[in-house]
Parts: C-alpha cells; structure tokens; sequence
C-alpha cells in the first residue's frame, strides 16, 4: 500500500477513527457532557468533508481514479454523493440535538452510530467492486437498524428496528445471491470486468437471473415496489431524525450504487433489465402516490411519497442516458434537501415524544410561525415538481431522460402522479393556511432554522438559477458516462 | 444597461408585492399602495402600446426582445418578447389587475396582507406567461400562476371553498404537466429524434426557442405532430376550458371571491386559448388540421350545452360562469376556422369576454357584499331601488350579448364571418349559441330587476358607492370604445394573424402572391 493508496481512503479513515472514538470516549472514563458530543460529530464531519475536497484534488493529479485492486474509485460520481451525504448526516445531526436532549439515551452512541452508517455510504459512493459495495451497504444498514431501535424503551421503535431489521437482512441475502450468480457467469466482481465479460455473452439465464435479484436487493434499499412494504411502519416507528436518515441519506446512497452498477457494469443487457425496471417504476409512483392520498400521519405520507420518489429516481436509471445519469444526480440532491426541510418542520412542531405527525398538527402553522409555513410550501412544491423551486429541474431530467430512451408511456405515467402527488402534499398547505382551526404549537430551534433555512435556500437558488447544479452534475458523471458507453452527443 | 421594458412590466408587481410583504403592515396602507402598483404596472403597459410598432410583420413580429442565456447546457433561454395578440392581452391583464384590486376594498376584511401579495405575484405570473417565447421559460410561468389562484380561492373563497381550490389546482396541473411532455417531444425532435416513436430528429440541438419551432414546426412528421398536438391540447383545453374538461371552471368561479373570480375569467382562462394560438396552431399545422373536427365539435357543443346549462342556474355568480363555458367556446370556433376573419375576430372575443364577464362577475360581487346572496330567486325589482346599478348591469349585460355598438358585437360578429367562411353551418350554430346567449341574460335581468321589489331585504339596499362608480364607468367605457372604435385592435391584430395564419395554413395567402413573398424575406 502506497501513499497514493491512502490518499484514496483518507477521508474514511479519518472518519472511522473519528467515530471509533466518539463510541469508546464515554466508555473509557473521560468525563464528557452530553451536549459535546454534537460539536463532536460535527467538528469530525468538518474535517472529513475537508479532506474529501482535498483528496479529491490530490487524486485529479495521478493518472489513475480507481484504487485498491479496482474496488475504490475517487471519481467526480464518488465526490458528488461523498459531499452530499457528509451534508445530510450534518443536518441529520442537527435535526436529532434537541430530540436527543429529551430522551435519556446516550448522544455519544447515537452519533458514532450516524458516523458508521456514514462511512458505509461513502464506501458506497466509491465502490467499483460489488464485495467492498456490498460491504458499505451492510456497513449503512446495520448502523440505520440499530438507529431505528435506537429509543430501546418505546414499543413503536423496537418493533420498526424489528421489521425493518428481519427484511432488511433478507433483501442483503437476495442482493448476495444476485452478485454470487453474476460473479458465477462473469468471473469478477468488479464492475469493469463484469462489463467486458458482459459484452461477448448474447444471453445467459443464469445471468438475468442474478441480475434480478441484485435489482431486487437494491430495490429493497430504495423502498421500490413491490419492495417498500416496510417503509410506512419503519418511518413511523423510527425516532423522527432517523426517519428523515432513511428517507434521504439513506436512500440517496442506495441510488448511488444502483446508478453505479447498473451505469457501469451492466449497461450491455439494458433490453433486458429496463423493462422490469419500467414496470417498477410505473408501479411505484401509481401505488406510492395514490397510497400517500388517504395518510393522515405525516410520516406515513411522507414513507409513500419517497416510494413514489423512487420510482421516479427509477426513471433515471432505466434510461440509461446522460440525461437520466444527472437526472439522478440532480434529482437526489434536490429530494433530499427538500425532504429534509420538511423534516425539520415537522421537528419544530414537535411538543413532546409523537406529535407533530398528524396532518391536523399542521394547522394554523402561518400564523405561528410564517416563514416556516412559507418554506415548508416551497419544499412541497419542489417534491411535486412545480417550478420555480429546485424539483422540477430534476423531475425534468428524468422526464427528458424517459422520453429520449423510449420509456413516452411511463412519462406520461409520471407526470400523471406528480399531479396526484400534489394533492397529498397540499393537504399539509391546507393545514397550514386553510384551515382556521387550532394554532400549532411550535419549538423552534436554532438548529431546525439552520436546517430549513439551507434546505430553503439550496431548493429556490438551484430552481431559479440551475447551470450551476446542472454543469456540476455533468462534470461528476463524466467518469460513469465514459464507462456506461453512452453516446457523447447527449452529454452535451 | 437594457433592462428590458418587458421585464419591468412582468416583475414591478412582483416587487410591490416583496414591498407589502417586508414593510407595510396596515390593512389601508396596502390596499392603497396595491392599487397604486397595479395601476403603474397599467401606465407601463400603455408605454408599451404607444412604442409597439403594428406594421412590422414576418420574423420581427416581436418586438421588445430581451434575450439572455439561461441554462445554457440544456439551450434554455430567458427570451421575452410580445406581439400584437400579446401587448393586448397584458394590457387586459393589466388593466383588469387595477379593477380587481380596487375592486377588493371592502369585499377582503381579514388576512388582507397576504390577499395583496397573491394578487401582484399572480399579476406577474400571468405577464410573463404572455411575454416568454421560451418554452421552458413560458412552462415556469404558467405554473407560477397557479399557486397564488389556489390559495385566493382557497383563503377567501365561499363555504366550498377547499374544493374548489384543489379541483381547480388539480385539473390544472394535470393538463399543464402533459403540456410538458409535449415540450419535450419538440425539444428531442429538434435534436436527436424520439426512438420509440422511430422518429429521427433534425439534430439542430437543444432549444426551447418557440421562435425556432414555428419555422421548423411543419418539418415534424404528421404522427408525432398529432402525439405534441394531444399534450398542448390538454393543457391548454383544460384552462380555456373546453367542454367536457369545463367541470373545474363553475366551482373556482362559485366559490373565489370576486376579485379572484375577475382575474380568473379575464386572464387566467385566457391562457388556453393564447396558447393554442401562440403554439398548436403555429408549430403543429397538419395536426391542428386533423384535430381540427374534434375541436370545433367540442366547441360547439360547448356553446350550445354551455348555454343551455347556463339557462337553468338558480344562482348568479354560477351563471356567469357557465356563460364562460358558451362564451369561450366562441373564441375556439373562431380561431378553429384558421382563416384571419376568425382568429382575429376570436381574439377580440377574448379581450371581449375579459372585460364584459369581468364587468358581471364585479357587478354580482357588489350586490352579494350588500345582501349575502347570489340567489336569483331573492331580488327582484332592483331596478328602482338601484338605478345607476341597473343601468351599468345592463349595459354589461347587453355588451355580453353581443348588441351592436357595444364590444361583444364587433367580436361575434367577426367570428361569424371567419367561422362562415369556412363552413356556413358552423355559424348556424353559433347563431344559435347567440339567441340563447340573450335569452338567459335578458331573463337574467328580468328576474332579477324587474317586477315588484317584495323582497323586505331589498328595501334598503344601498345604490353604488364613488369607488364601485368608478370602476364600472371604466370598464363601460372601454366596452364602447372597442364597440365604437376598434380600428385600433384590429391594427395591433393585422400582422400576428397573418404570421399565424401564414404557419398553420400556408396556402392561405397563395392568392396573394405579392404579400407572400414580402413575408417570407
């Protein structure tokens, strides 16, 4: 292991020690209050996201962006989600301080936790090599059991971990199978080499089979139907800022991988897999979308809408196209500032352990608290997709990248939900302004208002001015476009 | 540094809005300084009127362009410009803007801040949908519109108000996102061409210029054409709307507060018959052609079935409404006869039923802030009791009618002859659509003004006040004007139609070689 080597990994590195410690620290006797432990993680996601940017900088100099016998590439894709997630976990944290404060568990755990799951997520970002993908994924989903179950006294968490822990490890096995076959046909697991044995074979049943499940296993991880069965009753059980984990953070690194493997390894039988991708897709923005209508629990609605999100995200995969690659891009960046806004207004209405879930709780919100009312309508709007706010740039990646690959039926289909889907999201906007009924109660936050004012800002500046999201998206696919063979003339 | 006399136009209410938003906190002081803002934004658009120059025609037919570089990766362009049939219709919107928020002095008594501010940003929205000739940029506004709408009809709307509101946002919505899709067929036809329709593009790359579409529009084939076609129908039917996507129109309208109603039927419906002519007509000619017997059967089953349901309303304001459906019905005949007589005489018809069923909807709204109700069986007899109200109901009525010497008349009676033109039983039935259209006003007005006034709650209502006085005249006269004068319309509306007709039926001017060859240069 060379120099060069560790310059691939310092980022990990640094966090996983950084985590280790924040995991040991109370247990080693140092006298820490509780309170530090936030300043802790955030002083240790500083740094990280430092030296991703610095070691990033550092690997554009050498001649080579994939390390570690081909496992571990730093390419502009790894960089682009690395940056994001590293931004999520941050207002994860933020959002989880106050929630913290009231439960009497400990802050030093649950946040070594978040750090684990993150290091997972950037192993995922950067895996080129499903045995070290597949280990970032067990890494994130181990640490996001535990989180879910992390309130150990409540009933309602403990059977979500439970749920979501028994699924979630059975969907690992079916993803292992998949990978097991293709390894079995191929000969590797790195997705370079899978996609030059890929090329001379015609078909193989043993093949499309493994493929199949790996699509299975990584549907499971986005809450793709008919795999989201667990997503209404995890998020509702889960303590909320780890609802808000698994619906962005989360989610945005199992689409990372799917993009990843798909794009680069598996692009020679799109014929094959885009056809049962579409019929996922079309099923689950209709069943997503329509379930989402009658949820009167904000975190139920809000677990159908990211069922139908992923369907969308599905879009940009299936076509397999520069359009739908930063459509992919751009789309989770913008769904998970987005979700994470309306996370943090749902915090703020928070008065003791479960309220502020019902839709009701929303009511008369305006008049307490006016610009958060405002900035949970913007951040409704962009989930529907309504311009001028961040979302419609990217549903109209994945719209464009459906039609250019030939997907016309499931656009119109998409389009359809959208619409559907802004008649749940503006049961919350009816709540807020509509309705003179009770006035909510809020506790707002320094931290929630850091939160929502930057989800705020990032959905209206890139819905308003979009050439520098859309440029950033091009320059960090380029190394994924390259590998998946898409023709150059639609990457412009 | 050109700052584009457009955009002052399209984003002064929105920055009166910011104003009323951050520093004013009075309920007087905003109103006033609404107004104020709405009636500069009036003076500004007059400016505009006075510079557009209605002799230039061909490829410079937009005037005031003001074009920069948007997101250039996807060849998104923010590019305004108006023709004649756009600089009438903001000055429609402008100038109804003005009688909506004077309108709403007293009819809005709680949360009138938050009134005010909806009010301008829709103003803004509906500007700029009619200045953008960039596709991407004319789907951001046409979306703009629809939030502040929603929660006027939602926020201050009547006891249906929740239903309304949604229905109206939703139905929007889905036609709007269909148009999309159709956007996004051109924009890859353009390009590289739509695979799974086996359809090679032109490979001009990517662009959103309308501009660029109407020139290339006749290139695309019939198939594909009829596909785009069906999307920009949806969306634009809807909002007109046509029967049978009208079901939204008499809910919004029943239940919006005035103001929100005026703008609604004024400007808001305008925006589907714009874009049929500012963008089926031109871009797609084969298919408006093959749609074009689906179309005006729908049309004229909308004037027939539009009012005879209007017939039958036990309440006024729905009335109206339903009159909304007959009247636009009009306005899509004339334009569907794609000869100049028609389509000039179906935008006059717009402007017309902006100001006329404006004009009804303010006069409804007086009388439901005196009594609390727009049931027709209540009155009785006003005409005695309210005699300048009487008067200005009638004249709007009559303009609404179509009666020689009033607006209407010059509108119909153009489409007539354009819809005559092309096929003689199509006018027979507009005929029709106009007797009736004088019967359930004329009976209207009998029920509702004529006979005893038995109704005790009637004795002492009140005649018009200065402001309501004020605001009806205005509207008065400019429906003389246009019945009396209206030369200057149909000049702004000589070179646009010629353009448009000239895209979508280019035969049309064969016989007048002359003009043709000085068009194309």
């Amino acid at each position: 292991m060379t120099w060069n080597d560790v310059v691939f990994m310092l980022p990990e590195i640094i966090l996983s020690i950084g985590a280790s410690l924040l995991l040991i620290a109370p247990v080693i006797g140092w006298r820490l209050k509780e309170a530090s432990a936030k300043w802790a993680i955030l002083i240790l996601l500083a740094i990280t996201a430092l030296s991703v940017v610095i070691c990033s900088n550092v690997v554009e100099g050498l001649p080579q962006t994939v390390s570690y016998s081909a496992m571990f590439a730093l390419d502009g894709f790894a960089i682009f989600f690395k940056l994001l997630f590293i931004t999520a976990i941050a207002m994860i944290v933020l959002l989880s301080d106050d929630f913290l404060r009231e439960s009497r568990y400990s802050a030093w755990e649950y946040y070594s936790l978040l750090g684990f799951a993150l290091i997972g997520m950037m192993f995922m970002a950067s895996g080129v090599h499903l045995a070290s993908i597949y280990i970032g994924l067990e890494l994130m989903s181990l640490s996001s059991y535990i989180l879910t179950g992390f309130f150990k006294n409540e009933q309602k968490s403990t059977e979500a971990a439970m749920k979501y822990f028994v699924l979630g490890t059975v969907s690992s096995g079916i993803l292992l199978y998949g990978i097991s076959l293709i390894y079995g046909v191929t000969g590797s697991l790195n997705l370079l080499t899978i996609a030059k044995a890929m090329s001379t074979i015609i078909t193989n049943d043993a093949l499309m089979f493994g493929i199949m499940l790996l699509g299975a296993g990584l549907c499971f991880k986005i809450a793709a139907v008919p795999f989201h069965v667990w997503t209404p009753d995890v998020y509702e059980g889960a303590p909320t800022p780890i609802a808000a984990f698994l619906s962005t953070a989360s989610k945005g690194a199992a689409v990372a991988i799917f993009a990843r493997i798909f794009y680069v390894g598996l692009h020679d039988f799109q014929l094959d897999w885009s056809n049962i991708l579409a019929t996922i897709s079309a099923l689950s923005m209709i069943l997503g979308n329509l379930a989402a209508l009658t949820q009167d629990n904000v975190k139920r609605m809000l677990a159908y809408s990211s069922i139908g999100h992923a369907g969308y995200v599905l879009l940009g995969i299936l076509s397999l196209n520069a359009m739908g690659l930063r459509g992919v891009l751009i789309y989770t960046l913008v769904y998970v500032f987005a979700n994470l806004g309306i996370w943090a207004t749902v915090l703020m209405l928070r008065r003791h352990e479960y309220a502020g879930e019902r839709v009701d709780d929303f009511e008369g919100l305006h008049k307490r608290a006016p610009f958060w009312a405002f900035a949970m309508i913007i951040f409704l709007l962009s989930l529907g997709g309504i311009p001028p706010t961040a979302g419609f740039i990217g549903k109209y990646f994945l719209f464009a990248a459906a039609i250019q690959s030939g997907f016309g039926w499931l656009a119109i289909i998409a389009v359809l939900m959208s619409a559907v889907s802004m008649f749940f999201y503006f049961r919350i906007v009816v709540a807020m302004y509509l309705r003179e009924g009770r006035e909510a109660e809020v506790a707002i936050t320094p931290a929630l208002k850091l939160v929502a004012g930057v989800c705020l800002a990032v959905t209206l500046i890139f819905g308003i001015l979009p050439a520098p999201l859309i440029n950033q998206a091009t320059e960090s696919s380029s190394w994924v476009a390259a590998r998946a063979a898409i023709l150059t003339h639609a990457g412009r | 540094m050109d700052i584009g006399i457009l955009n002052v136009v399209t984003y002064l209410p929105l920055l009166g809005a910011a104003f009323i938003l951050f520093f004013l906190s009075d309920p007087r002081k905003i109103r006033y300084f609404a107004t104020m803002v709405a009636a500069v934004d009036f003076g500004v658009s007059l400016f505009l009127w006075w510079y557009f120059d209605p002799t230039v025609g061909g490829d410079r037919i937009f005037q005031f362009r003001w074009t920069r570089d948007w997101i250039p990766s996807l060849g998104v362009k923010y590019d305004f410009g108006i023709d004649g049939i756009a600089l009438l219709l903001i000055l429609l919107t402008t100038f109804m803007g003005v009688i909506a928020i004077w309108s709403s002095f007293s009819a809005i008594d709680y949360r009138q801040k938050e009134y005010y501010v909806l009010l301008l940003l829709l103003q803004t929205g509906m500007i700029g949908t009619f200045c953008a000739l960039d596709f991407f940029l004319f789907y951001v506004f046409w979306e703009v519109m629809l939030v502040p709408m929603y929660f006027i009809i939602g926020i201050w709307g009547g006891p249906r108000k929740l239903y309304a509101a949604i229905k109206f946002f939703l139905y929007t919505l889905a036609g709007s996102v269909l148009m999309l899709l159709s956007i996004l067929a051109l924009y890859f036809f353009n390009d590289g061409g739509i695979p799974f329709l086996h359809i090679n593009g032109l490979g001009n790359g990517y662009s959103f210029s309308m501009l660029q579409y109407h020139n290339i529009g006749h290139l695309i084939p019939v198939s594909l054409q009829r596909w785009i076609f069906a999307g920009f129908f949806f969306g634009f039917a809807i909002k007109v709307p046509m029967f049978p996507f009208h079901t939204w129109l008499p809910d919004a309208h029943t239940e919006a507060p005035t103001a929100g109603s005026i703008i609604l039927a004024a400007v808001l419906l305008k925006m589907g018959t714009y874009g049929f002519v500012r963008v089926a007509l031109p871009i797609l000619p084969q298919a408006t052609l093959d749609w074009l017997p689906f179309i005006v059967g729908l049309s004229i089953v909308g004037i027939i079935y539009g009012a005879l349901v209007t017939l039958v309303q036990k309440d006024m304001k729905k009335l109206i409404a339903y009159s909304s459906v007959s009247h636009l019905g009009f306005v899509m005949l004339g334009m569907f006869a794609l000869n100049p007589m028609g389509i000039k005489g179906s935008v006059i018809q717009m402007i017309n039923h902006g100001i006329s069923t404006g004009a009804l909807f303010l006069l409804v709204g007086i009388i439901y802030e005196r009594r609390h109700s727009r049931m027709i069986a209540d009155y009785g007899g006003l005409a005695k009791q309210m005699p300048m109200y009487a008067t200005l109901f009638l004249i709007a009525a009559l303009s609404s009618m179509g009666l020689p010497a009033l607006n209407g008349f010059i509108g119909e009676f153009t489409i007539l002859l354009g819809a005559a033109n092309r096929n003689i039983w199509w006018a027979v039935f507009a005929a029709i659509g106009i007797v009736l259209g004088a019967a359930y006003l004329l009976w209207l007005y009998q029920r509702v003004f004529w006979g005893p006034l038995d109704n005790p709650a009637n004795k002492n209502i009140r005649d018009l006040n200065r402001r309501e006085l004020g605001l009806l005249v205005a509207l008065v006269a400019v429906m003389v004007w246009i019945g009396i004068y209206p030369k200057p319309i149909f000049d702004l509306l000589d070179k646009p139609v010629e353009y448009v007709v000239q895209k979508v039926d280019p035969g049309y001017f064969n016989n007048l070689p002359a003009m043709h060859v000085a068009e194309s240069k």
